[in-house]
């Protein structure tokens, strides 16, 4: 009875989203309050019915009930607690549901917080959210119903997927979701902004704060996912370029073009017509990406059972989405007239260049992640395409963005002498080239021309984004003052930085052996040594597990135990390797336990990675600048002139 | 102005695409190599480069012919299945390392275990030409006589091997796994 109940609830979410996405559009066409004073109370009323499924989906998970389908298929009465919470979105249909349920809290979020803002905006801009909302939920209720009875029931589930019954996989589904959903809110104020034909400064104003705040949560998504994959896959990599990996990724690379792009338009009130634009692509892209993991029509490794019936569903709904945007875009953009013009010495042309080789960059990537599809649709033949591809294509654009990210962070709008921009950079710059070279071959004695640039580029950027704090330091008397969107530009950069040196020197620096040892054996790898004890079973509460315990020791001192597992989950028969880190800040020493080589003896995968913790630990700081940045005053306060008047006014003097 | 309609056409345009991709299965592909003899080649082996690996291998038995290479994921994937169809003996599994680094290959198979009774180190990817491989993994069936049975693209599960491959098999021998010295009845109809 409770099941129905969830999916009832779903139904009565449905028809609250349905009169959420007509009834305040068509009050804001029509320029009737009474409408437009609709679309608060549909929005928070199909928020209620919606975490209410969710609950309801949540609690047949704890109670064990297997005659839901989707329980049944997702969980077994031995799965630890804490991972029937996750299983929740551990498959297909719970996890729409999970996307519907966070469209819902951002909808809610941006209904709150808007209320200073104009009616006719605000209406325009939960009805778009209502319109993504009816898609969402007309598709898991169509097509992959949570709440479908299984009978008779089965007596026992299938058991959470064994991949996914990890700490950061519990988190990364969430947070890549709240990032890829947030991306609905700057799409709405976009098509908000076509709707009405105007925008200005204070709409992105307005926009920037959502952007950074569904951007921060996309890059802890991507980071947590790509570190569940360092250690849970017992591979050592990081990143795959895999088509699901692809997916989460390209909406990254353009919400990262639609802040800067925001910055232009907010403080410049120029490349309107380019921002909206982006913001549509954004968020369409993670509709793609919704559509690639769900309609099996490229071969991943972690999508989703795929079939046809719902890749359909899913097209239909970027066609009607995206491709709505895109032609409300066609025939209004042109209103978006621009305010002001600049030079080419400006931050305004470092920006450009920034918007340019970020959507070059997804480009090649959205273009290698289909080109077997297009190929495959033409008739031409199967291939894949690697690594070696992704990694050129990528690094193409990178590169010089790394290098132009530096100066840009200090040239000044409208117009600047070159000269002067040279003067403060000098230093910076010699110092990273001259450290870039020489700081490898000190530390790992040999370096290589790539090394060196990556190296080089990494120093670049971390030393330009702290040039400003550090002069501010040293001469506190100049009293320049950082403001918070300050700091946040200082750090998210220079976590940018740190993922770079941590990428280049991991890969070049990586040392990596596989070796067979018995137990009682000792053996250095990369200036440490080893002890291999022996291994022992363990059980765990729903799979069993062989130990290995290797001690890791430097000049004869024990630093760590580690306790590789090779885990055999019981219900799926799945074996899993948990890899054992000892994991310090300048890097990581990896074991992996492969196969038993009789009489006590294993084969082992011994890697030491230097400064691998740097992406993690970059992507990281990129967040957190990202949090400041979208916390900062003139964000948390309404300014007086915008709760006077209406904010979309053609022309309204905006100050960033 | 024209320009800012480029964006949707370009969306129609992966649009098509994209329904397009719906009806085709990415893990389908139709060898014309089906029914005819398997390309020989003949390549150092990957154990032992002193020593060779060829096409002749496959004679008197039915075999499979399994493409892999340490940096394909698939292959990762697919890897244990490999091990335990190995393990089961019902049929002699060989590999065609591809495009691969030899000592990365062999500590593969260390660590992972290896479910090759011999693996040809195909390095510049001649041979995978001459056998129509478009990406690893690959698996293909061969029959006694050294003609190409089946195959299948990406990663090999139990399910497919007990959908697509175990029929085949079950059709040339009358049962599943093959009794010693391949196929029980001799001289049959190859062409079917």
């Amino acid at each position: 009875m409770i099941p129905e109940l969830g999916q009832f609830a779903l139904v009565l979410a449905l028809c609250l989203g349905l009169s959420q996405a007509v009834l305040p559009l068509v009050g804001a066409h029509t320029g009737r309050r009474d409408l437009m004073a609709l679309a608060r109370p549909a929005a928070a009323g199909q928020f209620v019915f919606v975490v209410l499924a969710y609950i309801v989906l949540t609690q047949a998970f704890l109670a064990d009930d297997f005659s839901v389908r989707y329980v049944a298929q997702n969980s077994n009465t031995e799965l630890p607690v804490a991972y029937k919470f996750a299983a929740v979105w551990g498959g297909h249909e719970g996890s729409l549901l999970l996307w519907v349920m966070i469209l819902a809290v951002w909808t809610l979020a941006v209904a709150a917080a808007s209320r200073a803002q104009p009616a006719v905006f605000t209406s325009r801009v939960i009805g778009v959210l209502g319109i993504v909302s009816v898609g969402v939920l007309a598709f898991t209720l169509f097509t992959s119903n949570p709440f479908d009875r299984l009978i008779p029931a089965a007596i026992e589930g299938n058991d959470l997927n064994p991949l996914l019954q990890d700490p950061a996989m519990v988190a990364h589904p969430p947070m890549l979701y709240i990032g890829y959903v947030g991306l609905a809110v700057p799409f709405a104020f976009a098509v908000a902004a076509l709707l009405s034909g105007r925008l200005d400064k204070n709409w992105a104003r307005w926009t920037r704060p959502w952007t950074v705040i569904a951007w921060l949560f996309l890059t802890i998504g991507i980071a947590l996912g790509s570190w569940w994959a360092y250690y849970e896959l017992g591979w050592g990599g990081w990143w795959f370029w895999d088509p699901v990996e692809n997916a989460s990724f390209m909406p990254w690379l353009m919400a990262t073009a639609l802040l800067h792009s925001l910055a232009v338009t907010e403080r410049r009130g120029i490349f309107k017509s380019w921002t909206v634009l982006l913001a549509i692509a954004a968020f369409s892209l993670s509709l793609l990406g919704t559509f690639l993991v769900r309609s099996g029509v490229l071969i991943s490794v972690h999508a989703f059972a795929s079939d046809p019936t719902r890749g359909l569903f899913i097209l239909l709904l970027l066609g009607l989405i995206s491709g709505g945007a895109l032609l409300l875009y066609a025939t209004r953009a042109k209103l978006m007239v621009a305010e002001g013009g600049f030079r080419l010495m400006s931050r305004e042309s470092f920006l450009m260049a920034n918007n340019i080789l970020l959507v070059t960059a997804t480009g090649a990537v959205l273009f290698g992640t289909l080109y077997p599809l297009f190929l495959d649709a033409l008739g031409l033949g199967k291939i894949s395409v690697g690594p070696p591809y992704f990694n050129l294509v990528f690094l193409l654009p990178m590169l010089p963005l790394a290098l132009l990210l530096g100066a840009g962070m200090h040239a000044w709008w409208m117009k600047m002498k070159g000269a002067a921009l040279v003067r403060k950079l000098a230093w910076p710059a010699g110092l990273a080239v001259a450290f870039g070279i020489v700081l490898p071959l000190f530390v790992f004695g040999q370096t290589s021309f790539m090394t060196a640039i990556g190296v080089i580029a990494g120093l670049w950027v971390c030393g330009a984004a702290l040039l400003d704090p550090l002069r501010r330091l040293l001469r506190p008397k100049q009293g320049m003052r950082l403001t918070r969107a300050h700091w946040g530009m200082v750090l998210a950069h220079f976590g940018v930085g740190m993922f770079i040196l941590g990428a280049t020197v991991t890969s070049a620096y990586n040392i990596e052996t596989d070796r067979g040892v018995s137990p009682g054996e000792r053996w250095e790898t990369g200036g440490y040594e080893f002890l291999f004890r022996g291994v022992r079973d363990v059980q765990g509460p729903n799979f069993d597990a062989v130990e290995g315990e290797v001690e890791l020791l430097r000049n004869g001192e024990l630093i760590a135990l580690l306790t590789p597992q090779k885990r055999v989950y019981r219900v799926q028969q799945s074996p899993m390797t948990e890899a054992a880190i000892d994991g310090r800040i300048h890097r990581d020493v990896f074991v992996a336990l492969g196969d038993s080589l009789g009489g006590g003896a294993w084969s082992m995968r011994i890697q030491i990675k230097p400064l691998i913790r740097f992406i993690w630990y970059g992507c990281a700081i990129m967040a957190l600048g990202g949090l400041l940045a979208a916390t900062d005053r003139r964000y948390r306060h309404v300014p007086e002139r915008a709760r006077a008047g209406p904010a979309i006014e053609p022309g309204a003097v905006g100050e960033a | 102005m024209w320009r800012y309609a480029i964006p949707v056409v370009l969306l129609a345009v992966l649009g098509v695409f994209l329904s397009r991709g719906l009806t085709l299965n990415p893990t389908y592909v139709p060898s014309p190599l089906i029914g005819k003899p398997a390309p020989e080649f003949n390549l150092p082996a990957l154990k032992d480069p002193s020593a060779t690996v060829g096409s002749d291998v496959f004679e008197g038995q039915l075999s499979l012919l399994n493409v892999w290479a340490t940096w394909c994921v698939g292959c990762r994937q697919e890897h244990g299945f490999l091990v335990e169809l190995a393990r089961s003996g019902g049929i002699p599994i060989y590999g065609l390392n591809w495009k691969d680094d030899r000592d990365t290959a062999l500590q593969w198979l260390d660590r992972l275990g290896d479910p090759y009774v011999a693996s040809a180190v195909d390095a510049d990817g001649g041979v995978a030409i001459d056998w129509g491989v478009y990406g690893a993994p690959e698996t293909f069936l061969i029959d006694t006589d050294g003609t190409v049975l089946y195959k299948h693209i990406a990663p090999l599960t139990a399910e497919i091997w007990r959908d697509r491959f175990v029929p085949i098999i079950t059709e040339k021998c009358g049962t599943f796994p093959c009794p010693q010295g391949g196929p029980g009845r001799q001289g049959f109809d190859q062409s079917e």
